[in-house]
């Protein structure tokens, strides 16, 4: 120690003549950050309340709640976070992991209420000073990324593998595929609500990633007796709504189903799913129709323990699933797959029996307790514009089945295709591979009203159908069919401007000075199928009520105003598998509150 | 002949009176002879490190027996871990030690990234060797000025706070946090440096320069800090390894322990840097060996600068967080925190919820083990003053 060491200290007093350091007021003479982890702020219209922050936060900050003004539809729970601040340690995880990019944080520093229940706030939807404020935390740009916003890839036969066979086109996911793909799921069950059937989907997905395939089984047919069909063909409405969809692809729900379904052997449903005894009530249920909702609704109500029996007017079971779709997309061992385990069911079948002709419908009522009515729309329909009487243009529908059934049919060398949709595309692709089989050459011309972009028929359709070379010209409204000494030449169109007016009626406007011609030798009509009814006798339709629309009125359990007597699948809800398969399922328990006496309102007519 | 300074300073109390040694060579404490009293020195004690006490037994002004009680922080973390996926582990450890969090992070992040076998991207492990030294210097500019404050003299640690929020503010800038940054996360780190950084934390460093100089002057060449410091709580070096001392507290007692240079990590083995020792380990020294640590950060954050690329990927790809589970195993991963070696021993059972996580730190040889004996036969005055020394943190004690 030395003198200096008394004198340095001194030093300190410098620091006297220097500027103060302290910010004053820290709110305004200083601003947060950008990066700031201040408070929260949603957009409110952005979020769709898949609650991921929710499940994030580990202090159990954030709850999802109604919100006045937010409904629920699909794709939206209708509730929003409310951050709870006497818990937040604003990690900022509840943004990082955000599906849509809709939470952030303020850089705002400072907030002092007396009242100690405002802390406890919605963002976006109390008012915050902040909520307009564009600095502060936001999901890091970049590689970051809390989950994969890309899908794990598919597998598809390469075109020239598949433009000349019916082999499956889709390959499936490999365990590991399908384990990646299943990792991306966040388990928010937004898509539960959209999907008609109401699947377990975020349960039966944590299943794949479990490799437990039994259970993944199991969670399929609580709400869908025919996953494999489902699990190739569905229109995955979920898909379209699923929450990783809105920064990234969306799950590949759908092939996971499928995945699972594949996992199981058929030997091993009874033992899995637990139904190698059933107990019989000894009531008995006619179903007409082996199409998704006559088979789930037998399905469901063999469970019950009714006894059931399928009248098929076809030789086969499955509908539209096996006659309407072409083998490439759904392989027929397949649909045995599902259909043969509802049959071992105990439910019977009896084929080529037309309810109506063969057997009547006062019949079935005499010897069945209930009916359940899901026939279908097998009747194509016509544009009925001049020349579709030619014996030459034909529908999609017949064509399809009569492919299924192993019939000979009429290939064109040029063939026109009018339609938009999934069958329009099935059947240009089904004529592709029989022209390339038969000419060595495919030339067929797919046109539709709509545009592209607002074709009803699935994107990966329209691309297939182009890989395999058809080619495929949307937006054009078909006007007359050129026929020349008794053969066709082709089709005149005219340019579609819109479909709709603005009342949201169908009615289609047209540029009639924008005229193309479709050179063809063929043509093959789907714009639609309808219904037929003939079995509904005079007597029975006398007294079922039909709703302004012309369609068969029914309630929430496709009971119709006959009791006895239930509608569902496709003639109730339109085209499309899942609703058969969902509405099956509630007409069952529908059949089953009619029968068991358990319905709260029971009718006698 | 005594230099005149130190006889102004001379005092040499009597220890040969009390306490008595018993037959078991250890000392006769007779609460009831009136001649020893019981102090709780904290919990709420502004010369005690945070939330602990210390159960002293003295006479007249000097310690006779010491114990540390904890418990006053009830918090539970390493139980907690037990149950929140390793995500969310994240924002929980980081409160095992306030002053210094970046230290958990990094643990942590790197523990489950081993035992996942993730590769983290070298800019992500650049932005975290940046966050782990301006934590350390952030605690050093804090600390050692802090030392002096511990026998009244406050104004260092006055201008030390300021020198530390510039740091912080850069941290706020960075991390978008200043004192728990919540940065370094498995796979990576949670931003890039936002665009003129270097040159803020550059100008920010080049005051701490100057700032270094002048606590040379205040504190290390100042009389009374000099005389309180020199000699007093001595550890001899056959404590060092019986106690598991680590850090700078090892370094002052002449050991070359340093966790970024004997288990190299990240990008330290790219950096020019010494062992920083001293050998008289006491209070002075070991305040010597922090002063010196401090100069180093300083240099290495340049290095850092220096060596950093502009781009790059910040996070690795992992599997989605809310569902990762790690492998079944278990590893040890340490750094080097501005108290000594940091370690987390992780357990996985492979599901996704860590089975253990345990912290090692400093703080529970320093501040139990160590402290209670270091205390005994030392002047009540000096009991802050040796326990800042060994920079000790009940938050990592009981976690
Ligand atoms: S910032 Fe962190 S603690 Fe706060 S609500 Fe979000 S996830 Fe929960
Ligand atoms: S599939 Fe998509 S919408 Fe459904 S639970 Fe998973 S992340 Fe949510």
């Amino acid at each position: 120690m030395s003198i200096k060491d008394i004198l340095s200290p001194f030093s300190g007093w410098k620091k006297v003549f220097d500027e103060p350091v302290v910010v004053k007021d820290p709110v305004n003479d200083r601003p947060g950050a950008p990066r700031y982890r201040g408070f929260h702020r949603n957009d409110i219209a952005t979020c769709i309340g898949c609650g991921t922050c929710e499940t994030i936060c580990e202090n159990e900050a954030i709850d999802l709640v109604p919100v006045q003004g937010i409904e629920t539809r699909d794709g939206d729970s209708g509730l929003r976070p409310r951050v709870d601040y006497g818990r937040c340690c604003w990690c900022a995880l509840c943004v990082d992991v955000c599906t849509t990019g809709s939470l952030t944080l303020s850089n705002a520093y400072i907030w002092v209420d007396e009242d100690p229940g405002v802390y406890r706030f919605t963002p976006g939807v109390d008012d915050m000073p902040w909520q307009r404020e564009e600095k502060g935390w936001k999901k890091p740009e970049g590689n970051y990324e809390f989950y994969s916003l890309k899908r794990e890839p598919m597998e598809h036969l390469r075109p020239e593998e598949r433009n000349d066979s019916f082999a499956e086109m889709v390959r499936g996911f490999s365990k590991e595929q399908a384990m990646r793909e299943a990792d991306r799921c966040v388990e928010c069950g937004i898509c539960v609500a959209t999907c008609p059937a109401h699947m377990g989907i975020p349960e039966y997905i944590r299943a794949v990633r479990d490799d437990d395939m039994e259970r993944g089984l199991k969670i399929l047919y609580d709400t869908n007796p025919l996953p494999e069909i489902c699990g190739r063909i569905c229109t995955h409405k979920c898909e379209t709504v699923c929450s990783i969809g809105h920064r990234g692809e969306p799950v590949s729900i759908r092939w996971l189903k499928r995945y699972i379904a594949d996992q199981n052997p058929s030997e091993k449903y009874k033992q899995i799913l637990e139904t190698g005894v059933l107990d019989k009530n000894g009531k008995k249920v006619a179903i007409i129709g082996s199409g998704p909702a006559g088979l789930s609704a037998a399905h469901y109500l063999s469970l019950m323990g009714y006894e059931c029996t399928i009248y098929e007017k076809l030789p086969k079971t499955g509908g539209m699933m096996r006659f309407g779709i072409p083998e490439y997309r759904l392989p027929y061992d397949q649909i045995d797959k599902d259909i043969d385990y509802i049959l071992s069911l105990g439910v019977h079948i009896i084929y080529n029996t037309t309810v109506g002709k063969d057997i009547t419908l006062d019949q079935l009522k005499r010897d069945y307790d209930a009916v359940f009515a899901a026939t279908g729309l097998h009747q194509g329909r016509s544009t009925r514009i001049e020349g579709t009487d030619h014996r030459h243009v034909y529908q999609a529908t017949d064509l399809l089945r009569k492919v299924t059934l192993g019939e000979e049919i009429h290939v064109g060398r040029r063939i026109v295709v009018i339609g938009g949709g999934n069958v329009a595309m099935d059947i240009t692709r089904t004529l592709a591979r029989l022209q390339r089989l038969k000419y060595g050459e495919v030339r067929i011309i797919t046109t539709s009203l709509e545009t592209e972009d607002a074709m009803p028929a699935d994107s990966e359709e329209v691309v297939g159908s182009r890989e395999e070379g058809a080619t495929v010209i949307p937006g054009w409204a078909p006007r007359k069919i050129d026929i020349a000494e008794d053969e066709i030449k082709g089709l005149h169109v005219v340019q579609c401007l819109s479909l709709f007016d603005e009342k949201g009626a169908f009615n289609p406007q047209c540029n009639f000075d924008n005229h193309r011609f479709f050179e063809g030798d063929m043509i093959v009509e789907s714009i639609g199928q309808g219904m037929d009814l003939v079995y509904l006798t005079e007597g029975i339709k006398e007294h079922l009520e039909m709703t302004p629309r012309g369609r068969i009125r029914v309630d929430d359990y496709f009971q119709s105003s006959i009791p006895w007597l239930f509608f569902g699948g496709d003639i109730i809800q339109g085209p499309d598998v899942i609703h058969g398969i969902a509405n099956g399922h509630k007409a069952a328990r529908g059949i089953d509150r009619f029968l068991s006496g358990t319905a709260d309102k029971q009718q006698t007519t | 002949m005594i230099d005149p300074v130190q006889k102004i300073f001379r005092f040499q109390p009597d220890r040969s009176l009390y306490p008595e040694t018993g037959a078991d060579g250890k000392p006769v404490i007779r609460l009831d002879s009136g001649k020893f009293i019981k102090v709780w020195q904290g919990p709420n004690h502004p010369g005690v490190t945070g939330n602990m006490s210390l159960e002293l037994t003295i006479s007249g002004d000097e310690v006779v027996e010491s114990k540390t009680h904890v418990g006053y922080l009830h918090r539970g973390f390493e139980k907690l871990f037990e149950r929140r996926r390793y995500i969310q582990c994240f924002p929980t450890c980081i409160r095992m030690c306030v002053p210094e969090p970046d230290t958990n992070e990094y643990n942590l992040a790197r523990g489950t990234e081993e035992l996942a076998g993730i590769e983290v991207p070298e800019t992500a492990n650049w932005l975290r060797m940046l966050a782990l030294e301006m934590a350390r210097l952030q605690v050093l500019l804090r600390m050692v000025p802090g030392q002096a404050a511990t026998m009244g003299l406050g104004l260092g640690a006055q201008w030390g706070m300021y020198f530390r929020e510039l740091i912080l503010d850069r941290f706020e800038e960075l991390t978008g946090g200043r004192i728990y940054h919540m940065y370094i996360l498995p796979g990576g780190v949670r931003g890039m440096m936002p665009d003129g950084f270097r040159e803020r934390l550059g100008e920010n460093l080049k005051k701490i320069d100057g700032f270094i100089k002048d606590i040379d002057k205040l504190i290390f060449h100042n009389a009374v800090f000099r005389k309180r410091t020199i000699g007093i709580g001595h550890i001899p070096a056959d404590w060092v390894d019986h106690y598991g001392i680590t850090g700078p507290v090892a370094r002052a007692a002449g050991f070359k322990r340093d966790v970024r240079k004997d288990y190299p990590y990240l990008y330290y083995h790219q950096i020019n840097f010494d062992y920083n020792i001293e050998h008289d380990s006491d209070v002075f020294a070991r305040f010597l060996v922090r002063r010196k640590d401090l100069e180093t950060t300083v240099d290495i954050l340049r290095q850092i600068m220096a060596k950093m690329p502009e781009k790059g990927i910040i996070r690795a790809e992992t599997p989605n967080v809310l569902h990762w589970r790690i492998p079944k195993g278990e590893t040890y991963v340490r750094c080097e925190s501005s108290r000594g070696e940091y370690g987390f021993y992780m357990v996985s059972d492979g599901s996704m919820y860590p089975r253990r996580i345990n912290l090692r730190g400093p703080s529970y040889t320093h501040a139990v083990s160590v402290l209670e004996r270091l205390l005994v036969n030392a002047n009540i005055s000096d009991i802050s003053s040796i326990m800042v020394s060994l920079a000790t943190c009940p938050p990592e004690i009981e976690r």
